[in-house]
């Protein structure tokens, strides 16, 4: 098996842009990763890619070129673009193709998600009696992880406070101005713990990343960054997922832990090893979980993490540099993406005032989302 | 409370102290609630659940949500828990309290008037009884 490469990352900003299609959105980031890549259209030989409100990916040919190439649509949720990135990667690692592209874009409509219990194969009063809002899912595992393991309100405010103070430095991101921490913890509450800061919000944006073979990107004289792996999971028994009526009494690990396990392995490297991670921060306590669900840190441990700054820019392991979730919003289909576009920027030290100044050489993704699906990164330079 | 009608059939017994009604795994024991519909509920034997049980986590729903809710006007923030039936299965359901909240208290189920004829289940702290 060949070796991996990202050689072209584009983005369209994430927010709201107002005329502009879910589909142009993608399109633009295409185009940008193209140049990032020096290459052309006419070059790329397939691609995999996805949006869950904004259709299906294939037809960004009416608008880039009816070159005839395979363009697969992948639907899978929040994991559309890990999976589209799986996928991409496994095509160029089996040496079938040496030039392919993962694109995700997506535009949801302001406020909640709100579900519709038959797609999620769900009776329609699970929806009638309002038990089926993912904001709550985040909250019941969240009050119990907080009990369970002594993580206070003040690390939850943190947690937003850092994501705030990244997103100003970021130029991709939607929120750019800072918030207190007073601010944050007096919001109106969402859901309790939750305040309204520590919630993101569905949003819209594109990303589009362009892969190669390690032999390809020498050839075009491209110093690339590697993709050492990319793999996806659903949920193992007895998982708390978004969605669910009952749970089992006997508990069992996450998605997220299954993917990163397999994620580290096939990396042949430990979270210690790791200079700078993206981890899915849907709400505040849901970056503070994952970092011990990918084996950063052990349960509880994020209370002194936080207290010490470790995971802001300058600290040993910066998380969500960009600004993350919270700061970008989730277009679902583009947001898995986003992620693996600013560990790119990041590796390369392109970041400008959201540079994280260690310099990294290895940076991780995580990304998790309903009906208990994750999906990880890992990369190199 | 004869007057409401159930939101859903099957959700609990029409009886005197209600229960809720699961299914259990012909095969591996394992409960669920709702009892499964469709092709895989033929893997499934439907049992009452225990009608109380202990609060295993909550939140409050600070916002109206949207369609399919079908919750009565104007809209209040209502309880959401997870409670723990010891042996069973832990079940996600509305508690009929949105203060005072905490891992760990005991509940049992109620029944109530969920607006516009129809009713639903919900768990209530016994100290509230």
């Amino acid at each position: 098996m060949t070796d991996v490469c990202i050689i072209g990352a584009g983005i369209h900003p994430f927010g709201r842009t107002e005329g502009r299609s879910g589909r142009d959105q993608g399109v633009f980031a295409v185009r940008q990763a193209l140049a990032d890549a020096g290459l052309d259209w006419t070059d790329i030989q397939f691609g995999y890619g996805g949006s869950s409100a904004a259709g299906a990916a294939d037809i960004i040919v009416n608008d880039l070129g009816l070159t005839g190439i395979p363009i697969i649509n992948v639907a899978n949720g929040c994991a559309t673009g890990g999976s589209a990135l799986a996928s991409a990667y496994s095509a160029i690692a089996s040496g079938e193709y040496n030039v392919g592209m993962a694109i995700g874009f997506d535009k949801h409509d302001r406020g909640a998600f709100n579900a519709k219990p038959a797609e999620w194969g769900l009776p329609d009063w699970y929806g009638e009696t309002g038990l089926m809002l993912t904001t709550q899912f985040f909250a019941l595992k969240l009050q119990r992880y907080m009990a369970l393991h002594g993580i206070s309100r003040t690390t939850l405010g943190r947690v937003a406070e850092k994501a705030f103070e990244n997103g100003a430095r970021c130029d991709h991101a939607w929120r750019r101005s800072p918030v207190d921490l007073d601010t944050i913890l007096n919001a109106p509450m969402v859901n309790d713990p939750l305040t309204k800061y520590m919630f993101c919000s569905p949003a819209e944006g594109g990303v589009a990343l362009i892969l190669a073979s390690e032999k390809k990107a020498r050839e075009l004289g491209i110093k690339p960054v590697r993709l050492k792996t990319a793999v996806m999971r659903t949920r193992p028994p007895g998982s708390f997922e978004v969605f669910a009526p009952s749970l089992d009494i006997e508990r069992g690990p996450s998605p997220t832990v299954l993917a990163s396990k397999a994620a580290f392995e096939k990396a042949g490297i430990g979270p210690g090893d790791i200079d700078v991670a993206q981890l899915q921060d849907t709400e505040s306590g849901a970056e503070i979980m994952h970092m011990a669900e990918n084996g950063f840190c052990a349960d509880g441990d994020q209370e002194q993490w936080f207290a010490e700054g470790r995971t802001k820019l300058d600290g040993a392991l910066p998380v969500n540099t960009d600004g993350g979730c919270l700061a970008c919003g989730e277009p679902i289909g583009a947001s898995g993406l986003r992620q693996v576009y600013e560990n790119v920027i990041q590796l390369r030290g392109t970041g400008g005032a959201r540079q994280a100044p260690n310099a990294p050489k290895t940076a991780y993704s995580h990304v998790y989302g309903a009906p208990g699906v994750s999906a990880v990164t890992i990369m190199e330079r | 409370m004869t007057a409401l009608t159930p939101i859903a059939a099957g959700l609990w017994t029409d009886e005197a102290l209600p229960r809720l009604i699961g299914g259990r795994d012909k095969q591996s024991g394992r409960i669920v609630f709702p009892m499964p519909e469709g092709d895989s509920a033929a893997n499934y034997q439907a049992i009452s659940l225990s009608r109380t049980g202990t609060l295993w986590s909550w939140t409050v729903q600070g916002f109206e949500p949207k369609s399919p809710y079908a919750g009565s006007q104007p809209f209040a923030p209502y309880g959401v828990g997870y409670v723990e039936l010891p042996g069973e299965v832990i079940v996600e359901t509305r508690l009929t309290r949105a203060d005072n909240l905490r891992i760990g208290m005991a509940v049992e189920l109620a029944i109530e008037d969920f607006g516009q004829g129809r009713s639903t289940y919900a768990f209530r702290p016994v100290e509230d009884i």
